[in-house]
């Protein structure tokens, strides 16, 4: 059999993830998760007599605790194949990318294990962001001075 | 109000990264560290915080706000302290996010066991 055969075979066989029902549920979960943030940062403000700097930072530690409790507990992989991006994009991926890293490199010990690996995800959008807000910072002082 | 722009800006954030992975081969890593590049290039040109006093808290929801956070805290810190400043300052509006992750990921590895 020819590459070009079993190439076309495989794509054949390949189940077809429909892309429109994709976009959409994570359009409309996405969105449910803006709210959710908005209510949760409202009933803290109301509860507490929190700013809203303060209670949105609240709100961002209540996501993360979640996110990392569900990662934990084997959860939060399954609720991605429902949600899909809308559990990524938000700041529960970023938790979740560094509560499984740290999880399954626990085996390997704490020094190289656990603690050499807790970065492997988290680590490029940290890089990432700090790199592009640098260069950035510098352009934006070069060009207005 | 704000609830509908915070369910719109939100959506149609986790609607391109979905695009983007189901019609590429880039995975959700590389969606992600382009969405901070793209914050911080949102927060360079002011539009972050114009959409941010519109959407209200939410805005600080998505990864791209992260980006726009590095950025603001590096410009306050160059108007403060000009270069050092920067170098001082470019991780302190997002040190809750960065600790709270490192913090609980660390103790729920120490409890709990990786499952499959």
């Amino acid at each position: 059999m020819k590459k070009e055969e079993y190439k076309k075979i495989v794509k054949k066989h390949t189940p077809k993830e429909n892309r429109l029902v994709n976009a959409l549920t994570s359009f409309v979960m996405g969105g449910l998760f803006g709210i959710l943030a908005q209510a949760v940062t409202d009933l803290y403000r109301y509860w507490f007599n929190l700013t809203i700097a303060d209670a949105t930072t609240w709100m961002l530690i209540t996501f993360i605790f979640l996110a990392s409790l569900l990662t934990a507990l084997g959860i939060f992989d399954r609720l991605v194949t429902y949600f899909k991006s809308a559990l990524i994009i938000p700041i529960t991926g970023f938790a979740h990318s560094m509560t499984s890293a740290a999880l399954d490199y626990k085996s390997d010990g704490m020094v190289t294990g656990l603690g050499a690996n807790c970065f492997k995800l988290a680590g490029s959008v940290i890089l990432f962001g700090i790199i592009s807000a640098f260069i950035l910072v510098i352009i934006g002082v070069i060009i207005y001075g | 109000m704000s609830y509908l722009y915070a369910f719109i800006f939100v959506g149609v954030l986790c609607l391109i990264a979905q695009v983007i992975i189901d019609n590429t081969t880039l995975s959700f890593g590389h969606v992600t560290s382009m969405y901070v590049v793209a914050g911080a290039i949102l927060g360079f040109f002011e539009i972050y915080d114009k959409i941010k006093s519109i959407v209200g808290p939410a805005a600080s929801l998505p990864i791209v706000s992260f980006g726009n956070l590095l950025y603001q805290a590096g410009l306050d810190g160059y108007l403060d302290k000009g270069l050092l400043g920067i170098f001082q300052n470019l991780l302190t509006t997002t040190s809750a996010g960065i600790c709270s992750a490192i913090i609980f990921a660390f103790f729920m590895a120490l409890v709990f066991k990786p499952k499959d």
